[in-house]
């Protein structure tokens, strides 16, 4: 019996001078992936704190954001190729555009799977795996509509803002990409946690995600705050898939958003889920993770490090780390 | 997964009841024709329901494979309420292991195919219990989503480790020492795998009808109430996953040895998608329901090629609409334990049909018209 691997060199390797040496671009990467991450997870979690549902489909919602800012480009008259030259306030302009674009119809998208979905189940009283079960079909749905819209192949990248560094943080490059997304992901995540702590909506959100009869006996609309729940959701997806865009040199795919879904899943477990704040760090620590992962092991692991991370996070903690929910945050 | 079938259609109900009430040799005169029926179904090559795309015997193995996946992960999913999205993982190990024991392009030693298959079964349950024992602590959702998280997990090594030799693959897998594939036509592969059902049948069922098929129903129908009644929750979870995983293990040494080639591109998380759509199709739970459902997966995409580009855009709306109609699929589990002891109930009163059967189930029971 000849020895199994005797030919092959290892296949998997630990590169601690590596991880060592890109330690602060790693960082300075991940938190910027992370902020796209917290955006999507911050779906994740307010639908599972209000309904106790995974909403399996809110990756499907991210990657129909994806595709209206890319044709939101496209419609601009951007076509892929060279960066056009553009003066600041165009540039915010037409990311303006394109950011309420996409959260338009990423907030629709979500609403209406709500509708399609998983109201009708909610009048059945149906047991919660048929609610994952109608998801999985409902991602399914539209993953291939987008297929046979648009085709197998990617959308060419359509670039409005190039990489350009700003300045040096600990020997590491940060971009002007980089800046935008962490504080796009921070600014989002503020107006989502003052929308869900501040408001009158927001009480309304509480309320249902602690008990939802007796909220309903209070006088909250009990449908309407779920519809609420996924509109908000849905927006943030939808601003998640610009930033997405902006940083990823490739264009929108029909099932782009599977890996990204349910990473995004993991930082909302990670983080607790139901917990906004929860989202934010989770977010935020798995793009670190995986950065640093992605050094130590080399690129093809750094999907791998994710879920190892999910198995593990739910093994020992399956309230993540801030394991408070929705409905208990404090006022 | 719950399941109404104590207020089933009274149709379907009546049918199974006629069949229960038919003595053995007549449900056998039933039986043999029909199996020798199925048998032959390759080589009869029927008109109406030959395919056009792929020939008819190649079509009506795929309609075997993914019957003997959808029996395996009934199992797990139907039995045991186990919710697992990460099934393909397991048909994946049993592929390589077929193919790493037999393909030339393995350095491992090679081994005459047949024996390929208990040693997939083997591999395949030691894999099962190494993921379920961290994993089966958890509950419904969070289940779900670690089994997709291992069962990407397993494709991503396939695809990463270099032995596995990612997207170049395995050729030649089932060929002996000179080369010569193990069956050379579909037909004697799709009467292999016939065969195999049959057995695989007969065992699950007996263990559907032994303890621990019981204490399968009752954790899949109230995991708390099973652990205080005394049943080894855990213990029984394992078991349901396990032998889960063997049968997929096994489907997989199947798949790679009829195909003869085996890399990291069909185990996908869409094919973990449709192998449970094929048992929650057809009626998580019931056999003769999960082995239509797998029919009717694998085989109507092949009949109707002109349809293949919207495949899973209908799978996806029919999982939906099914889901929302039909939560229990087209034939629902039968809630043996629970007839029996209604039947049981009403023996000793003479009455009481309204208050066992009913309040058992009326925690689950879904509302609306049924």
């Amino acid at each position: 019996m000849t020895p199994f691997l005797a030919q092959s060199e290892p296949w998997i390797s630990f590169d601690v001078a590596g991880l060592a040496e890109q330690f602060w671009n790693n960082t300075v990467d991940g938190l910027a992936l992370g902020g796209i991450y917290a955006l999507v997870a911050l779906g994740y979690t307010l639908v599972y704190g209000v309904l106790k549902l995974i909403n399996f489909a809110h990756s499907e919602v991210f990657v129909v954001g994806a595709f209206a800012t890319w044709l939101t480009f496209y419609g601009l008259g951007f076509r892929s190729g060279a960066t056009p030259v553009l003066s600041v306030f165009e540039i915010i302009l037409f990311l303006a555009i394109a950011c309420l674009a996409a959260m338009a119809v990423s907030g629709g998208t979500a609403v209406l799977l709500e509708r399609v979905a998983y109201r009708p189940l909610r009048k059945r009283n149906a047991p919660r795996l048929v609610f994952l079960i109608t998801a999985i079909g409902a991602s399914f749905a539209i993953q291939q509509t987008l297929r046979l819209i648009f085709g197998l192949n990617q959308q060419p990248q359509i670039r409005l803002l190039q990489p350009e560094p700003l300045f040096k943080l600990f020997g590491a490059t940060v971009t002007n990409i980089h800046v935008i997304l962490f504080v796009a992901a921070v600014l989002l995540w503020f107006v989502a946690d003052y929308f869900v702590n501040r408001t009158r909506l927001g009480r309304g959100i509480r309320a249902v995600a602690q008990d939802p009869d007796t909220a309903t006996l209070m006088g909250v609309n009990k449908e309407r705050v779920i519809v609420i729940t996924f509109l908000v959701g849905g927006l943030l997806a939808g601003a998640a898939a610009l930033f997405y865009m902006m940083r990823i040199p490739q264009g929108a795919i029909y099932n782009g958003g599977f890996l990204l879904g349910i990473k995004a899943f993991t930082a909302a477990v990670l983080g607790g889920i139901g917990n906004l704040r929860g989202a934010l760090l989770g977010g935020f620590l798995l793009g670190l993770v995986e950065n640093y992962g992605q050094s130590l092991f080399g690129g093809e692991w750094k999907d791998i490090v994710a879920f190892v991370v999910l198995i593990v996070v739910l093994m020992f903690r399956p309230t993540g780390i801030l394991g408070e929910s929705l409905g208990k945050a404090r006022v | 997964m719950t399941t109404q079938t104590v207020s089933a259609p009274s149709k379907r109900r009546s049918i199974r009841e006629q069949w229960n009430n038919l003595s053995r040799p007549a449900q056998w005169a039933f039986l043999i024709p029909v199996v020798v029926l199925i048998y032959f179904l390759p080589v009869l090559n029927p008109p109406l329901i030959a395919t056009t795309g792929t020939d008819f015997p190649t079509a009506m193995f795929d309609v075997a494979r993914y019957a003997l996946v959808a029996i395996g992960l009934n199992v797990v999913v139907g039995q045991a309420g186990l919710l697992d999205l990460g099934y393909v993982g397991f048909f994946a190990v049993g592929a390589y292991v077929a193919a790493l024991f037999t393909s030339p392009n393995s350095s491992l030693h090679h081994l005459p195919y047949l024996w390929t298959l208990p040693l997939a079964m083997v591999v395949t349950m030691i894999f099962g219990i190494i993921l379920g024992t961290p994993t089966l602590r958890l509950r419904g959702d969070y289940l779900a989503i670690v089994t997709l998280g291992f069962g990407e997990i397993i494709r991503l090594v396939a695809d990463n480790v270099d032995p596995l030799r990612g997207q170049s693959g395995f050729e030649r897998v089932g060929t002996d020492a000179n080369g010569t594939p193990f069956f050379a036509n579909a037909t004697a592969w799709y009467w292999l795998t016939v065969t195999i059902i049959i057995a695989v049948l007969l065992l699950v069922g007996n263990l559907e009808r032994s303890r621990v098929g019981r204490a399968w129903v009752s954790i899949r129908e109230d995991e708390d109430v099973a652990e205080i009644m005394g049943v080894p929750v855990f213990k029984f979870k394992i078991w349901a996953f396990v032998i889960g995983a063997a049968i997929g293990g096994l489907s997989g040494a199947l798949y790679a040895g009829k195909l003869g080639f085996v890399n990291n591109q069909s185990f996908d998380v869409i094919t973990s998608m449709l192998f449970l759509a094929a048992v929650v199709l057809g009626g998580a739970g019931n056999k003769v329901g999960v082995l239509l459902g797998a029919a009717v997966v694998a085989y109507l995409p092949l009949r109707f090629v002109q349809l293949a580009e919207y495949n899973y855009l209908i799978f996806g709306i029919a999982l939906i609409i099914l889901m929302i109609f039909r939560p229990q699929g087209l034939l629902g589990a039968r809630q043996r334990l629970l007839a029996r002891g209604r039947q049981a109930y009403q023996r000793l009163l003479g009455r009481g049909e309204q208050i066992s059967g009913e309040s058992a189930l009326a925690a689950d029971t879904t509302g609306g018209p049924r």
